[in-house]
Parts: C-alpha cells; sequence; structure tokens
C-alpha cells in the first residue's frame, strides 16, 4: 500500500548480489564453451606455438625431439670471412624466399582485384530482375562447388598447351598464332593460375556484394530517378558507398585466403619459379627438402605477415564483423 | 527505342557470358571424361561418342574407391564432431553476455581464417606423437582447426537471430539453458544445422593441404589428394581421361547438393560476413 | 497466492538507470496494472519482479521470501509475452505441457490433466495438436495464457499482451482476461500496458510509472478522482484532463487547475470561462467540444449525445461544483 520515491541513496547497493538465473547461465556458458576452446588449443593454439619454436631450432624432420635452440639463425646469421668480406645468410637474404612472397602478394593483390570488379558485374547482372535469374544464379554457384583439385586439374587441361581447348579457341578466333604452353612457360604460369582462381572464387564476392545489394532499399533508386540522377552516378554514388561493408568484408575473407594460397599451385604449376607463392615454399622446405626448422621459419613469418596485414587492414577499413550484440 | 532494344541485348548477352563461362570448364570435364583412347586428344565442343572406359578404370584400378571412402568418412565425422563442440558454444556466444565475449569472437574468426601452413610443423609433431599419422584421425584432427571456429560462427549468427521472447518463456518455463538448446534451440535450428554442416563438409571435402602432408599411402588418401598424384606410367603420360572421370565422379554429387540447397547456402555463406 | 513487496528497487542497465527506486506492495490476488508512457520502465519492472532482469539493488519479496536471486521458475511465475513466444516447433498441447514436463517426477496423467483443465477454460480444446503457425493471431494469445495456466503459478504477469492483436479481438480477450481474473482469485496478477483504457477496466489497482519512479499508485476511480500529481490527472481519463494556469486560474487560487471534459458543463451565460468553439468531434453517443478560452490548449468540453454546438459559436463554460483539482507550481495538488 506505502508507496513513496525514495532518494537515491549514497551508496546504490543493498547487496544486490548476482542472480541464480544469471549464475546459472554465466556458468552454462562456460561448460559450453570449454569443449570448444580446448579443441581449438589443441589443434591450432599448441601447434602455432611449437611451429614458432622449431622456427628457432635446427630441427629435422627425422628428429623433431632432438632439436636444438639456435635463436635467429634461420631468419639470419652471418660470418665474417677472413679476407674481411661478411656473408649474411638465412631466411631474411633468400631470394627464393622473396620471390615467393612477391609472387604471393601479386597473385593476392591481382586476383582479389580482379574479382571484386568481377564480382560486382555479377552481383549487379544478378541484382535485376529478369527471366532465368535462378538459372544464372545456380550456374555460378558450380565454380564455387568444385574442388579446388579438381578445378586445378580441369583447367590444366584446358590449358594444355597441345590438346587444350582454350589454345585451340584461341587459335580459331586469331587471337594466338601459336599455341602457348600456359602452365609450363614462367610468362604465362602466373596468369594461368589468374585465371582458375579468379573463375573459381568470383562466385563467392558476387554472391557476398548480392547479399549487400539486396539490403540497399528500392525505394533510394526510385527517389534518384525522379532527381534525374544518371545511372553510372547512381552506382557510384549510391550502390558502392552502400555495398562497401560487405565488399570490405568479401575482400579480406578472398585476400586472406588467397595469400594462403597452396593447393591450386601445388596442382597447377608445380616447380614453376613464377608462381612459387610462401606457402608452396615452405611446405616444400618442411617435408621435401628436410629442411624442417627452415620452413618453420618460413611458415613463422607468413603467419606474421598475414596478421600484421589484418590488423591494418580491419584498422583502415574499420570493418565491422560483429553484426550485432545481444 | 534501338538503343532500348541494344541494352537489353547487351545485358543478355552478359549474362549469356556469366553462364557459359561458369559451366563450361565443368561441361567440358564430363565432355572428356567420356572420350577414350585417342578421342582423347582430338578436340571437339560436343560429344561425338560416349565411352565409360576411363570410369571403368578409375573405379576398378587403384585405390580410388578407398578414397572417396576415406574421403566420406573424414569428412562425415569432422563435421558431426565441429556441430556437436559448436552448437552449445553458439549458445554461449550468441545468448549470454559475459565479458571478453567480443574477444572471444574476433579469436575464432582468426583462428578460421589461418594460412593453415602456419602450423603444419606443430601439428605434425601432435599427429606423431599421437601416433595417428597416416590414419584417418589425423586428417579429423587436423580439420578441426577450420571446421569448427568456421561452425562455431554460423550457428552463432544463426542464434542471435532466434527470438529473445522464446527463449524467456522457456527460461519462465524451468528451463536450463542446456534443455533450451536441446528442446527449444535445436529443433528452431534444424536448416541452420544442415546448411553449416554441408558448408563445412564441402570445406572438409575439398582440403588439400593437410591430407597431402599427413597421410603418405594409397589406401589412406583423400580424394583430392588422389586426383592430384593421379599419373600414368611416365611423368609426360598424364592420364586425363582417368583424372576428368575422378573428378566428375567426385564433383556431382557435390554440385548436386549444392544446387539442391541453393539458398540455404548462400544465406550461410553471407551469415556473418554482411549483416545490417 | 502472493504477496509481492517491492524495497527501493533499482535497476541500472551500464550507466542508464531505469528504474530509479521503486517501493510497493502488491497485494495477494490483486490484479495489479502498471501503465505509463513508454520508456517509464514499466517493462523493465515487471520483468525484475519475474526474475528474467537481474535486479541492481534493493529488496524483492513474494509472502516474505526474498527472491531477489530466485530464477523465475523458482519464483513460480508465469508470464504472457507481447509475442506470445509460443515454442513454433511444439503443438498447442506440447507448448502447454512444457514447464510441467521439465519438473521432476510429475505424473503425465496429472500434466494431461492440468493442461486439458486450462484448454478447457480458454475453450482452445480443439486446437491442441496444431501447431501455432496453423492458428490465428487471438487463437495464439490464448495458448500463450493457457500455457500460464498450466504451470498454476503464484504470480501471473503479462507483458503488453493485447499490443499484437486488432481493436475488436483486444477488447473481447480483454475480457477474457478480466474473467481469468475472476476465476483465478487466487493467483496474482501483474500487468503492464501503456494503454490507460485497459488499466481503468482490467485492473484492481493501478500503478503510474513515469521515468523510473511510481509517480501514484491506486484503485481505478482513486487515481481518476484524486490523482496525486498533474502528470496522473493527465493520463488517466479520456479525453484527457483540460490544464488552465495563469490569469484563468486565478478564481480558483492555485496556479494551475484541471478539470475533465466531463466535468464541464456549457452554459448560455454566468461561466467561469469563455471562448468560441473552434472544433467539434460527433461520436454519436457523446460529442467533445474544442472551445477557445485563451489558455494554452483549447479546453474540450464532453457532452451527452450530439452537439448542438456549431464551429464558431461564443460559449460560456463552468466546471461542476467539487470537480475542480487544483495544482501547485510542482504540479502537485492542492486539497
Amino acid at each position: 500500500m506505502t508507496t513513496e520515491t525514495m532518494v537515491r541513496p549514497a551508496v546504490a547497493d543493498s547487496g544486490a548480489k548476482r542472480s541464480e538465473l544469471l549464475a546459472q547461465r554465466v556458468r552454462a556458458a562456460r561448460w559450453f564453451l570449454v569443449p570448444m576452446l580446448v579443441a581449438l588449443a589443441i589443434v591450432a593454439g599448441w601447434p602455432l606455438l611449437r611451429s614458432i619454436w622449431f622456427s628457432f631450432t635446427d630441427a629435422s624432420l627425422n628428429d623433431l625431439y632432438g632439436a636444438e635452440f639456435i635463436g635467429f639463425d634461420n631468419y639470419l646469421r652471418w660470418q665474417t670471412l677472413e679476407s674481411g668480406r661478411t656473408i649474411y645468410r638465412g631466411l631474411l637474404v633468400d631470394d627464393a624466399w622473396w620471390n615467393a612472397v612477391w609472387n604471393t602478394v601479386r597473385f593476392a593483390v591481382i586476383s582479389v582485384s580482379i574479382e571484386a570488379v568481377l564480382g560486382i558485374i555479377v552481383a549487379l547482372v544478378l541484382n535485376a530482375e529478369f527471366k532465368g535469374r535462378g538459372l544464372v544464379r545456380a550456374a555460378i554457384l558450380i565454380p564455387w562447388a568444385i574442388p579446388t583439385i579438381v578445378s586445378a586439374r580441369m583447367w590444366g587441361w584446358m590449358l594444355n598447351d597441345q590438346f587444350g581447348i582454350i589454345n585451340d579457341i584461341m587459335l580459331r578466333l586469331g587471337l594466338i598464332s601459336q599455341k602457348i604452353a600456359w602452365t609450363a612457360s614462367t610468362d604465362t604460369a602466373m596468369t594461368a593460375v589468374l585465371i582458375v582462381d579468379i573463375w573459381k572464387t568470383t562466385p563467392f564476392m558476387a554472391l557476398l556484394v548480392l547479399a549487400g545489394l539486396q539490403m540497399i532499399p528500392k525505394d533510394i533508386y526510385e527517389a534518384a530517378d525522379i532527381d534525374g540522377v544518371h545511372p553510372v552516378k547512381q552506382f557510384f554514388r549510391i550502390t558502392l558507398p552502400l555495398v562497401r561493408p560487405a565488399l570490405m568484408v568479401a575482400i579480406i575473407f578472398r585476400v586472406l585466403d588467397a595469400l594462403r594460397i597452396f593447393d591450386l599451385i601445388y596442382v597447377l604449376t608445380p616447380n614453376s619459379p613464377a608462381t612459387e607463392t610462401m606457402s608452396v615454399l615452405a611446405r616444400e622446405n618442411l617435408f621435401d627438402f628436410d629442411n624442417f626448422a627452415y620452413g618453420s621459419a618460413q611458415s613463422t613469418l607468413l603467419f606474421f605477415i598475414i596478421a600484421l596485414f589484418t590488423i591494418v587492414y580491419i584498422w583502415l577499413g574499420r570493418v565491422n564483423f560483429d553484426g550485432g550484440d545481444r | 527505342m534501338a538503343w532500348a532494344y541494344t541494352k537489353k541485348a547487351a545485358f543478355y548477352l552478359l549474362v549469356l557470358v556469366i553462364v557459359v563461362v561458369s559451366v563450361f570448364p565443368f561441361y567440358y570435364a564430363i565432355l572428356t571424361s567420356f572420350k577414350s583412347g585417342t578421342d582423347l586428344f582430338r578436340i571437339t565442343y560436343w560429344p561425338t561418342s560416349i565411352s565409360f572406359d576411363n570410369y571403368l578404370s578409375v573405379l576398378n584400378q587403384g585405390s580410388f574407391p578407398r578414397n572417396v571412402l576415406n574421403s566420406i568418412f573424414v569428412s562425415t565425422l569432422v563435421v558431426v564432431l565441429a556441430l556437436f563442440l559448436a552448437v552449445t558454444a553458439s549458445f554461449a556466444l550468441s545468448r549470454v553476455r559475459f565479458r571478453g565475449r567480443g574477444l572471444l569472437l574476433m579469436t575464432i574468426l582468426a583462428v578460421s581464417m589461418f594460412p593453415q601452413i602456419a602450423v603444419l610443423a606443430g601439428l605434425f609433431e601432435v599427429i606423431r606423437g599421437l601416433g595417428i599419422y597416416n590414419t584417418p584421425w589425423a586428417l579429423i584432427f587436423s580439420y578441426t582447426i577450420f571446421t569448427l571456429p568456421f561452425t562455431v560462427w554460423v550457428l552463432t549468427t544463426f542464434m542471435r537471430d532466434l527470438p529473445i521472447e522464446i527463449e524467456e518463456a522457456a527460461i519462465v518455463d524451468g528451463a536450463t539453458p542446456w534443455v533450451i538448446i536441446r528442446r527449444v534451440f535445436m529443433p528452431l535450428m534444424w536448416p541452420a544445422l544442415v546448411t553449416t554442416g554441408l558448408l563445412a563438409f564441402i570445406a572438409a571435402w575439398n582440403e588439400f593441404l593437410f591430407a597431402l602432408t599427413f597421410t603418405s599411402s594409397n589406401t589412406t588418401r583423400t580424394v583430392p589428394v588422389a586426383i592430384a598424384l593421379l599419373s600414368g606410367g611416365s611423368q609426360y603420360e598424364i592420364p586425363w581421361g582417368n583424372i576428368m572421370a575422378a573428378s566428375v565422379i567426385v564433383t556431382v554429387p557435390l554440385v548436386a547438393l549444392v544446387l539442391i540447397f541453393q539458398r540455404k547456402i548462400v544465406s550461410g555463406l553471407t551469415a556473418g560476413g554482411v549483416k545490417g | 497466492m502472493a504477496k509481492i513487496e517491492l524495497k527501493d528497487i533499482r535497476k541500472s542497465f551500464g550507466a542508464v538507470e531505469v528504474i530509479k527506486g521503486v517501493s510497493l506492495d502488491i497485494r495477494s490476488g490483486e490484479f495489479m496494472v502498471f501503465v505509463g508512457p513508454s520508456g517509464c520502465g514499466k517493462s523493465t519492472l515487471l520483468r525484475l519482479i519475474s526474475g528474467l532482469e537481474d535486479i541492481t539493488a534493493g529488496e524483492m519479496s513474494f509472502d516474505g521470501q526474498v527472491v531477489n536471486a530466485l530464477t523465475p521458475s523458482k519464483r513460480g511465475i508465469a508470464m504472457v509475452f507481447q509475442s506470445y513466444a509460443l515454442y513454433p516447433h511444439m503443438t498447442v498441447y506440447e507448448n502447454m505441457a512444457f514447464g510441467l514436463t521439465l519438473e521432476k517426477g510429475k505424473p503425465k496423467e496429472e500434466i494431461k490433466k492440468r493442461v486439458h483443465r486450462a484448454a478447457e477454460m480458454l475453450q482452445i480444446s480443439d486446437y491442441l495438436d496444431r501447431l501455432p503457425k496453423q492458428l490465428s493471431g487471438g487463437q495464439r494469445q490464448r495458448v500463450a495464457i493457457g500455457r500460464a495456466i498450466t504451470r498454476d503459478p503464484r504470480v501471473f504477469l503479462f507483458d503488453e499482451p493485447l499490443s499484437n492483436l486488432d481493436a475488436a479481438l483486444r477488447v473481447a480477450t480483454r475480457i477474457e482476461i478480466a474473467k481469468l481474473h475472476e476465476s483465478m482469485r487466487d493467483t496474482t496478477m501483474v500487468y503492464v500496458t501503456h494503454d490507460q483504457v485497459e488499466a481503468m477496466t482490467l485492473a484492481d489497482r493501478i500503478c503510474v510509472l513515469r521515468d523510473g519512479l511510481v509517480e501514484q499508485v491506486g484503485t481505478p476511480m482513486e487515481l481518476y478522482e484524486k490523482p496525486d500529481s498533474m502528470f496522473v490527472a493527465g493520463f488517466i481519463g479520456s479525453p484527457k484532463m483540460n490544464f488552465i494556469s495563469g490569469k484563468l486560474a486565478e478564481g480558483f487560487n492555485a496556479p494551475t487547475v484541471g478539470v475533465r471534459g466531463e466535468h464541464l458543463v456549457i452554459k448560455p451565460s454566468d461561466g467561469v470561462w469563455s471562448g468560441e468553439v473552434i472544433h467539434s468531434e460527433n461520436l454519436g453517443s457523446d460529442s467533445y467540444i474544442y472551445v477557445n478560452v485563451g489558455s494554452e490548449e483549447p479546453v474540450v468540453v464532453r457532452e451527452d449525445g450530439a452537439t448542438k454546438h456549431a464551429v464558431g459559436e461564443h460559449v460560456e463554460i463552468a466546471p461542476i461544483d467539487g470537480r475542480v483539482h487544483r495544482f501547485d507550481k510542482a504540479g502537485k495538488p492542492i486539497r
């Protein structure tokens, strides 16, 4: 019956303990998370630490446990000869490594740029209303659904110098005068890899951009039409800024994927220095050349390069991954 | 008027190009897989004769059927495991407010975007240490590194969208978090679970680096490795017919699945990526 | 049967304090309605009672037992949500039985009996095998209420349960809830609404909230006749109470006076205020006449039947004796 509005006490806490419900939920959350976290620690955390550790040792494939700590020698060591000349060795002065870094970066930048442009074009097409749109969407899912190894092999066959259909088409169209050894020649190997990668991953880009496009309210365009804004201007002033968040997320996923590329190159252009990427080189050293420690150093460096890139990108692009908070 | 027709024609030409470019390589692989002998080396754009030689040879010789079984076994088990761990974890991440949740989500995303080569050396040591090198378990173990974060991430975004009042109604009814997951959320999440599971399955099915590194004999390999390593008598005699037949065998079910679950897959791919 | 006592209850979300110290007794078996404008904290207060939300400070007890830390189910509450919140994958029967099946050792027979009894009460026995999506909005609302009844709660909570229904159904369901209260005399009910008509028609007592504080608690008639503030006076009753201040109120020896439209009469002469009719609304049973007397807003006069006063007519108006509410500068009544 008594109702009075009280003055706020100096200390606004009369023993407000955490309620049982909240405690129960937090406790449950902890137990729900533990198995996943333990699993991730075992399959990701610990191996990562061990890889980094191996990069500071002289470990070899057959003698993992006898590995001894040798500091930064895998990365850089030097020796001064009697003649007074200093010789530098190690990963940081390894031409093969920097070639691989260059290949990887070149591949990532070119492939993702082209994929972004093509992805936007395909998304715009799919966002338009026309007969058979469902069919087209199904069609572009096919490259995405095909395993990378299979597409590498399929394209390897199509790009074959003697019996490949690509050379045949281009000859018939008069684009080339003689057959090209796409995957074998150092001049064209990277192009071949790019063609296959772009073919395979543009659908992913297109789908993410399409999802972004579909969230743009239609009436914005109606208003722009009434205002007489030219369609090209509409694209650059309305569409692009509004799909930017979706595009930024798609791009970072793709770049991270491109920077670690392994399977396509391993199968399509094996042993070609023109396409050898960081992952391919590191695995070669780890398991084929018996330079386990050196390969570990390469994979460690790769990890930090990618981590650095990601942080800078998220920071500069202000990419928002977390949709909401509840 | 003419301009409008030109525009329309250009648009449909673009559509045609997109479709042809998307579909042609797969079509050509199928075409090749039905050629045999010297037919293989005659370039044709339409089927001329149909021969099942390549299929028979792939299925009867070597270990390809075994590789398919390996792939099915590994991918299925790793997805079931990941889903099992992810359902409860994503409940915690989407429905319970606790300190460090944002950071945890970022870490999980980071792990899923990991360059897998960075853990290869350490994983190799662990797998050797556990004595599971060159067994399917090595792959199930290592595939968790990408299937688990992925399923957690996607399920978390799905679960975040379930209406909060339904959960509160269950709380009022006296349901514990475990009961809420099992009897209220799981039945509502079937579509999401199927989608997420399918995407994770495809990722596991296609994985190459770990499979190449952690298996060493023909009978333990998975399909991608088997296809990558299919070779003929000499280095210059690549059995293209067999490779195409094997490729078609492993790709047709995948493409069929993807086309059946088209809408769901698109929503799963974009979940977490783009949100309003 | 539960008597609910709130002692200086506070609730903050982060740095924002939403409930700023509410003390309130809800009697056992009472139908209490929380009413107030949006953002006043009424829903939060209900959720604090339900146990879905944590109490930041203060003490809440049911029948003398402190329940601050208890889970909703241990408090013995049941709740009807605004969006019904039925489990979409369960049949009506399963929806209603779900809470009971979670109680350990409840015999199936008893669950069945209780679900059927509740279903009969609400006349939804025919739909027990259906899924929520096969029901209309009104039927879903009944199932939501039925689910709450089945649990046989000590305290029955409603969170704006009628706001998703259309106008006709809202009236029907309102009557339904009133009947429910009649037949469950032992159960304390707390009901949140922003609609003062719902509050007036359903409540034993109403608690008017404003900015996280209680403005007034009382029976509908108490609030109507003796509002404790201008806020309550303005919030309860339709049309809104007329407030006249400044010079025009001087005759009543108060800074502001309030008179309800139904307590004003139009006279040919000798009125307290006078002015021009600027608008009139004819509702058939009664009509509202808007008169510009020189106050900030036009004064609304309620008359029975159709009005005879045309726009532009000069009228004199006067309050009925004893029906004038006088308020001081702070908005408190002068009695």
